[in-house]
């Protein structure tokens, strides 16, 4: 990526965070949940962007097991991670929020729950790369897969399951004042989480361009030795 | 494909699609079983013991904050790699120059 879009992105980022709280106090208050629900703006799009990652994670994925793609690899190691950092915001902002609105901090109900367990899954991945050892990349990536294919299970499971939780019907019928709000934050978070992606691969290139750097000078070494 | 596997992935998709069904159709009884009762009095917040009356704002600004750290916390990892990488990248660099320009050198 070019350094000027990478500063675009950068400024766009910036503008969009900081404006942010000031559509969060612009928006109407919720008729039942009053100032609390003021954590949607941040809450539901952290889930989202924790979605496309693990979408992101999980498409790149594929080509590392049936391609065996070097650059793949280094997109889907930098996705898993985004994608449990965006999901820890998510598993924690939303528990602050069900403290005032429900009364309790967690709920062990459907949509909470297969929430925890996608989020867990990135977690093992990421263990997976760290620990596993030479090879470890298609293994943790047929994780990924897995992964990805319990996103529409946590998506839907408010709809079809009974759970205390906000159905998805809750974002497409947003008011005025909320529904600006909330798009306005849902791509403050999507800038920040492709800025994040693009220095996270090149963190990436640059470890293995190390690691290759070594591996070359051990050869030589080797052959003159 | 042979007759006992599309027999068998059948059924295990007619068991998801019941046990689906089920759940949706027990999810709408039970919500219309639901009967919210009147209030019988208004309770001012003032009387409701403290640990009962929970003030919204912290939650929100611990939230917010929590996003905030979060996403700088992070940043500010990525950012420590970087440089250490780039370090090391540069140590490299150097001890092959100095390798290439021999003892002599």
């Amino acid at each position: 990526m070019s350094n000027r879009i990478f500063g675009l992105l950068l400024a766009a980022s910036i503008l969009l965070c900081v404006g942010a709280p000031l559509m969060i106090a612009w928006a109407p208050y919720e008729s039942t949940m009053g100032l609390v629900q003021k954590i949607f703006y941040f809450h539901v799009p952290s889930w989202m962007i924790m979605f496309l990652s693990v979408f992101i994670c999980g498409v790149a994925s594929m080509f590392v097991i049936f391609r065996r793609s070097y650059r793949a690899d280094r997109i889907a190691l930098a996705a898993a991670e985004l994608a449990v950092v965006f999901g820890l915001i998510g598993l924690v902002t939303g528990p602050l929020w069900a403290r005032k609105a429900w009364g309790v901090w967690w709920q062990w109900d459907a949509r909470l729950t297969s929430a925890l367990v996608l989020w867990t899954i990135f977690i093992a991945y990421l263990l997976l790369r760290r620990y596993g050892g030479p090879g470890s990349e298609r293994l943790s990536a047929a994780v990924a897969l897995f992964g990805m294919a319990n996103v529409p299970f946590v998506y839907w499971s408010v709809n079809v399951w009974r759970t205390v939780h906000p159905k998805t019907t809750v974002v497409p019928s947003l008011g005025p004042g909320m529904r600006e709000a909330f798009w306005w934050c849902a791509g403050a978070f999507l800038c920040v989480y492709l800025l994040f992606l693009v220095l996270r691969i090149r963190l990436e290139e640059k470890r293995l361009e190390l690691e290759s750097l070594y591996l070359t000078s051990e050869d030589q070494y080797k052959n003159y030795g | 494909m042979p007759l006992p596997i599309v027999l068998a992935i059948a059924l295990m998709l007619a068991g998801a699609g019941t046990l689906l069904r089920g759940s949706v159709i027990a999810g709408e009884s039970l919500s219309q079983e639901e009967v919210v009762e009147g209030q019988e009095e208004f309770v001012p917040i003032s009387e409701l013991p403290p640990e009962d009356r929970l003030p919204a704002a912290p939650l929100l600004i611990a939230a917010y904050s929590f996003v905030w750290v979060v996403l700088l916390v992070y940043l500010w990892s990525i950012w420590r790699r970087l440089t250490k990488l780039e370090k090391e990248l540069a140590d490299f660099a150097r001890t092959v120059s100095l390798k290439r320009a021999g003892p002599d050198g």
